[in-house]
């Protein structure tokens, strides 16, 4: 009795009318039942395509939407006396014009440290801070008043610290500074660095990036009953907009609904940072009983809101003849612009990565975070852990043009051991070591030995143009540093009609969250994809969540959701045994069919019967993270569940009169664990590469030296990656290694630790300035290294200029 | 002449808008008005491609250059946000939302092989990656041809993805053409235009209802002397060409642009041909147009025309604008003084012409006068003893604004420098001729001895500035350099190839 089943509907993907293309190995194994493992297109794909995935500013608005804009602060530093509202309350269309004394709760959006105000109260801190709101009947006559705030504000100017190293010096930090201090006795460092035979010091200087989530920031408010609020915001955090608000507002959680389908990109600028727009939107909303949209134009963006933290180091390593290490000593100055944000975190991260894949025996890492009149910077993709990694493999680098040895060698005799040499200086055991097995898989691959003396042999006969060729590691540490946010909740919905959905406390921003949470419901169903939906991710269905951060997304909502979706299961097992014979154990789901004691019954038939039989056919789900721990004043505990790994070797060619630089070939070999879905992971991993490249080479933030201004605050002036950025020999593949623990089917996140990947780009250009200049030439490269920076560095190594 | 509606083809029929202000835009009106919200905003500045859209009109008249014919129709994917409404009157709009419907399939091939290949993450970029793919799969359907991976990567400049790290974009371009074909049917659209055209007489005359009233009307007239009248009786109206400048100065700057004088429409404006030995760029094609006629002059120049902006802005922006907004940084005008260009400018029924570098007084300063207008450039045949390169240095190859760029230009008689061209940008406050540079290598040997003298003299020349894009000293640095490398390319002894000592050209010359 099989119904309903059809061979070649499950061959389709969450679009039930389009099948999925897929190489011959999963399509068989789709055929057979797998539903992870399968490279099933995004759930959204086919509305993406079609410009029918709706984001926020894509909902309809309700009658009567008014609109806002932030004026901004034209000074970095300064008191605001007074604003003068009458100006602007006079201009066409403005409703209303508030003041961070209009909220009615607490003055702030700070997630951590309540340090950061929604809108200025009284002490300007840095050149764009909002400190007023504009509602309008429109969104230009709103952003018009914004605009023209200039003459209505009394301020008293002062003079701006607009740099990290100058805070640094005045000891001015936003939060307590942090030391990482692994030694094997008291003084071992001190010693190893006094008895090295070979020792380097130096400074590298580090930019920021910006976000550049293609969809802007926004949020929008719509008054419910009762002193309640739904707001829909682009966040990755929806329950700490939820927190924000009822704190701005003076309310409880339960009084603020916040809903997030989706979002045009994060990236970690949409954890913490979205939180004055929700509340902004929200307290205009509340205060005028309508519904209030903040859509932020993109300077306005730029100007507001944080990024990456530029980082600047101090350094000092001493290592043996074959280039290992055998004492640091660093210290990071992060800016944190004017308020402490996501920070303290960062940092923390940063210097849990400064180790990234080597042992680092005697070891003290200092952290800094600087105030500064800019932006607050945050959270962006790898937070912070590329910043502490970068250091170590131009410490790397440098080893090794000063003993005139192959920086790969030089690494492998710096790896992380597997039995021995293998604990962090944060004091966690590393179990789960393949960065060597890794490696060399990849030096085959992209057959990396010939290829440096190709690079060496095209290097003698160009005078203009030269090469550089560069391999580094990843490894990266997975959960969040605070143990208590890693976990998650998710409820699973079984229709009558055999249909599910599936909601869970992550958020989709297109790194296929939901895609891999509704394959794993699928998976533990035994049904097809298009039997799944994924809905809105909603403080009110799921509470408590943690951020979709720290790449975490599928492997904690992936748990919970599997955690859900196998209690239904188990009760349809029960009951398929109890109504059909046999038992319950041996009940199978696949393919939509569910087969018990011989008979064959299509998976909405027994749901029809398990639901007539009063069966619950739908469940919650709940996953913690096991193992982790940490102290967080020592620095040390478990902080990782596991770690992920990669590598990557990248081959550039710069332009010694110019600066250019181009990407010529890139090969990466990386650790997804047992990939959920290999086609997803490959898209994050490249994007990464591709992302952190622009970090390390276009995307440069300008400041003016004396005023403060963002100078780069738009496309225009700072430039990610295009098309033609991305080499045609890109060759990225999985590195097949199943998880040591446990995680959902085995998999590891994949979000950021390709951020570290485009290392090699960095290196390489390195690499290549250095073939301007004589043997052991080590050139002094600032990140990013844009042209101008090239040439530079090719001028620190006294090259032969035309 | 009588107020009429914007009238346009739209969602398969004509649409007549009556109430929208004149420097509303195309994404306000898609997402705002008519709640078409597949088309996205991510910028409002023409720098991120999310709002692409296509436009299309007849071609029967001399505007096709440079677009995409399909039937009778030009195409050309532009930038919605900074393109103002009323500039559609009589022309076709083309959306996200319009593509399934050219196929019976759930999609369209070109959204098709983006599903396949796994194209979209976020999937904010992806309505107008596809509406820039379509253009290449129209282009390429109708010439029967299939583009190679750097010709996708071109035609994609205009279009930012922060997530995928594009590979899966490039790899579904080459797809798309692999799927089963999906026609565009232009006929309903030609007849639809046509009505409108008869119905608009000498041109759109167009005013939001109830605010006719000077400072808001909008008028694109259809013939030359028609707008020279008009502009000559109201000079303090903004001209408008393709509002890639002034469509940023509406939105980023809030500036209050006045009565607006659309000469796109002109079709005698936007004529390139050749005029003895004179090329005529006419002061409204577009820039994609005007560039591929002096590629065919110069074909040194494909890089630059590569670079300057991404195809929707050339698709919409002119060259006459360019050269007329007179930016310090533009790049058309290095090229154009190296070529010795010559400007025809026109006020009422009088015209006069002016050599390009003469043109610039001071920063963003030139010597139109009040109501008069760039009629054409007028660019001299190159003479075979002439070897010349453009030179652009910016963060980014792509789209980017130029740190300096350069028109470089020597005629030799057997070795001897009989003439020489060196113009720069983003060394002073307008794009001019390095005359010491130039005096170094006048009636020198074409030598390594006189090309040092000339990269020492640039010092005397120009006096950058320090800006976020370069420092002065890289700016002074690099101009000499740049002139090294024409030397280098141009030298009459073993003169080196391009991929030599361009790292562009190298990347796409050959696979590693
Ligand atoms: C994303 C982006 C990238 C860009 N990249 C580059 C680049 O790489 N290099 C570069 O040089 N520029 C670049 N630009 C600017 C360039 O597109 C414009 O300068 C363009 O050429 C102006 O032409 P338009 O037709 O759009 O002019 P409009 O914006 O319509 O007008 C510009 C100005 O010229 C005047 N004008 C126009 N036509 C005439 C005429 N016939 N007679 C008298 N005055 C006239 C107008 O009144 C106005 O003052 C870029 C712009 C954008 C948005
Ligand atoms: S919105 Fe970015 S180009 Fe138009
Ligand atoms: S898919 Fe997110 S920006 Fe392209």
């Amino acid at each position: 009795m099989n119904q309903d089943f059809s061979p070649d509907r499950a061959a389709c993907g969450f679009a039930r009318d389009i099948p999925l293309v897929l190489d011959a190995g999963e399509a068989a194994a789709l055929r057979a039942g797998a539903r992870v493992g399968i490279s099933a297109a995004h759930e959204s794909a086919h509305l993406h395509v079609a410009g029918a995935a709706p984001y926020v500013d894509d909902v309809p608005e309700a009658a009567g939407t008014l609109h806002a804009a932030l004026a901004p602060s034209p000074v970095a530093s300064g008191v605001l006396r007074s604003i003068d509202r009458a100006a602007l309350l006079a201009m066409p269309g403005v409703v209303a014009v508030l003041t961070a004394a209009d909220i009615p709760g607490a003055n702030d959006c700070g997630p951590v440290i309540h340090d950061d105000p929604i809108l200025a109260d009284g002490t300007l801190r840095y050149r764009g801070q909002p400190v007023a709101l504009i509602v309008a009947t429109a969104r230009d006559l709103a952003r018009l008043a914004a605009a023209r705030i200039g003459p209505c504000l009394d301020i008293e100017p002062a003079t701006p610290v607009l740099t990290a190293r100058e805070a640094y010096a005045r000891g001015d930090a936003l939060l307590p500074p942090a030391s990482l201090i692994r030694e094997s006795a008291p003084g071992a460092l001190t010693a190893a660095l006094a008895a090295a035979p070979h020792r380097l010091g130096g400074q590298f200087s580090l930019g920021g990036q910006e976000q550049f989530y293609l969809e802007g920031q926004i949020a929008y408010a719509l008054p419910t009953e009762n002193q309640g609020l739904r707001v829909l915001c682009s966040t990755q955090h929806p329950s700490e907009m939820q927190h924000l608000i009822a704190h701005a507002l003076g309310w409880r959680s339960h009084q603020v609904l916040v809903e997030c389908r989706r979002m045009g990109g994060g990236f970690g600028g949409k954890e913490s940072q979205s939180g004055l727009f929700a509340c902004c939107a929200s307290i205009a909303a509340a205060r005028l009983g309508r519904p209030v949209k903040l859509r932020l134009d993109r300077d306005d963006d730029f100007i507001m809101t944080g990024r990456r933290h530029p980082f600047e180091y101090d350094y000092d390593v001493a290592f043996d003849d074959d280039g290992r290490i055998t004492g640091i000593e660093a210290t990071l100055i992060a800016n944190g612009g004017h308020s402490a944000d996501l920070s303290g975190a960062v940092m923390t991260r940063a210097l849990c990565h400064l180790d990234n894949a080597y042992y680092l025996p005697e070891v003290a890492i200092n952290g800094f975070v600087a105030r500064t009149n800019t932006q607050s910077n945050t959270a962006f993709r790898g937070f912070g852990g590329p910043q502490g990694a970068l250091l170590i493999e131009i410490v790397m680098d440098r080893i090794a043009r000063h003993l005139g040895r192959d920086p790969l060698a030089v690494r492998r005799a710096n790896f992380y051991g597997v039995a021995s040499r293998n604990v962090t200086p944060y004091r966690q055991t590393i179990e789960d070591n393949v960065v060597a097995a890794l490696v060399d898989e990849l030096v085959a691959q992209a057959d990396y030995q010939g290829r440096v003396a190709a690079v060496a042999a095209f290097n003698r006969s160009n005078s203009v143009l030269k090469k550089g060729i560069a391999l580094t590691p990843v490894k990266f540490g997975i959960s969040f540093n605070v143990p208590h946010l890693n976990q998650a909740g998710a409820l699973v919905h079984v229709y009558a009609d055999g249909s599910v959905l599936v909601n869970h406390g992550g958020t989709e921003m297109g790194q296929g969250l939901n895609t891999k949470v509704a394959q794993v419901v699928a998976d533990a169903l035994g049904i097809g994809f298009a039997a799944v939906r994924c809905s809105a991710t909603d403080t009110s269905k799921i509470a408590n969540t943690s951020a979709t951060a720290a790449s975490t997304g599928a492997d904690l909502n992936g748990m919970a959701a599997r955690d859900a979706a196998m209690t239904i299961r188990n009760r349809l097992a029960d009951f398929a045994a109890a109504r059909h014979g046999g038992e319950a154990a041996d009940v199978q789901f696949a393919n939509d069919v569910v087969r018990v004691s011989g008979i064959a019954l299509a998976f909405a038939t027994l749901v029809r019967q398990a639901y007539e039989a009063r069966v619950q056919l739908w469940s919650d789900g709940f996953y913690a993270t096991p193992k982790v721990h940490w102290n967080p004043k020592g620095l040390h505990g478990r902080p990782f569940y596991y770690f992920a790994y990669g590598a990557a070797a990248s081959e550039v060619i710069i332009d010694t009169l110019t600066g250019e630089v181009s990407l010529l070939r890139a090969d990466i070999l990386h650790d997804a664990g047992r990939s959920l879905n290999p086609a997803i992971d490959i898209g994050q991993i490249e994007g990464g590469f591709i992302q952190s490249m622009g970090w390390l080479t276009t995307e440069e933030l300008v400041w003016h030296a004396t005023d403060g201004r963002l100078l780069t605050h738009a496309p225009s002036t700072y430039k990610i990656p295009t098309a033609n950025d991305c080499p045609a020999a890109l060759h990225t593949r999985l590195f097949d290694n199943p998880n040591t623990e446990p995680t959902i089917h085995r998999s590891k996140a994949v979000g950021e630790p390709p951020m570290l990947l485009a290392f090699s780009v960095l290196l390489a250009i390195r690499d290549a300035i250095a073939a301007t200049g004589g043997p052991g030439a080590d050139p002094d490269l600032r990140a990013p290294a844009t042209p101008e920076a090239v040439l530079d560095a090719i001028a620190s190594l006294d090259a032969i200029r035309p | 002449m009588m107020q009429q509606p914007i009238s346009f083809y739209f969602d398969n029929r004509i649409v007549r808008v009556a109430d929208q202000p004149i420097t509303a835009t195309v994404l306000a009106w898609l997402r705002g008005a008519v709640r078409r919200t597949g088309t996205k905003e991510g910028c409002a500045e023409g720098d991120c491609g999310a709002c692409t859209v296509i436009v299309a009109e007849l071609a029967d008249e001399a505007g096709d250059a440079g677009g995409i014919r399909a039937g009778n129709l030009v195409l050309r994917p532009i930038n919605a946000c900074i393109r103002f409404l009323p500039t559609l009157h009589g022309k076709a709009l083309l959306t996200i939302e319009d593509l399934a419907g050219l196929t019976d399939r759930a999609l369209h091939p070109v959204q098709q092989a983006m599903v396949d290949c796994h194209g979209s993450q976020c999937g904010f970029c992806t309505p107008g990656f596809v509406m820039s793919l379509f253009a290449t799969y129209l282009r390429h359907q109708a010439a029967q041809t299939t583009p190679d991976r750097a010709a996708i990567a071109h035609d994609l400049a205009g279009n930012l993805c922060r997530c995928t790290g594009y590979r899966p974009i490039l790899d579904a371009a080459a797809r798309m053409f692999a799927l089963p074909p999906a026609t565009l049917d232009t006929a309903p659209i030609e007849a639809a235009l046509r009505a409108v055209a008869a119905e608009t007489g000498a041109g759109l005359s167009y005013a939001a209802a109830g605010q006719a009233g000077p400072g808001a009307r909008f008028y694109a007239p259809r013939e030359v002397d028609a707008l020279a009248a008009w502009y000559a009786e109201r000079p303090e109206a903004t001209l408008l060409a393709g509002a890639t400048d002034i469509g940023l100065w509406v939105n980023k700057r809030f500036r209050d642009v006045g009565d607006l004088l659309y000469l796109g429409d002109v079709a005698a404006l936007r004529c390139i041909e050749r005029e003895g030995d004179v090329l005529r760029i006419g002061a409204g094609a577009t820039l994609e147009a005007a560039w591929a006629a002096l590629i065919g002059l110069e074909p040194a120049l494909g890089e630059m025309a590569l670079r300057f902006a991404g195809p929707p802005v050339r698709h919409a922006g002119t060259m006459g604008g360019n050269v007329a907004n007179g930016s310090p940084i533009g790049d058309a005008a290095p090229v154009l003084m190296a070529m010795d260009a010559r400007l025809v400018l026109q006020h009422g029924a009088q015209s006069r012409e002016v050599p390009l570098d003469a043109f610039y007084l001071d920063y963003m300063r030139n010597d139109l006068a009040k109501g008069e207008f760039l009629r054409a450039i007028l660019v001299p045949l190159p003479d075979p003893d002439t070897r010349m390169r453009a030179y652009k240095i910016s963060k980014r190859f792509d789209c980017d604004i130029s740190a300096l760029s350069c028109g470089l230009a020597v005629t030799l008689e057997g070795e001897t420098i009989s003439r020489v061209r060196l113009a720069f940008g983003g060394m002073a406050a307008t794009v001019r001729r390095a005359r010491h540079a130039e005096a170094a290598l006048h009636e020198a040997v074409w030598g390594e001895a006189a090309v040092r003298a000339a990269m020492a003299a640039l010092d005397e020349d120009f006096t950058p500035l320090s800006d976020l894009r370069a420092s002065r000293g890289y700016r002074r640095l690099v101009a000499r350099n740049l002139l090294w490398r024409f030397w280098l390319e141009t030298r009459s002894a073993a003169p080196l190839p391009a991929a030599s000592v361009r790292v562009r050209t190298f990347a796409m010359a050959g696979a590693v």
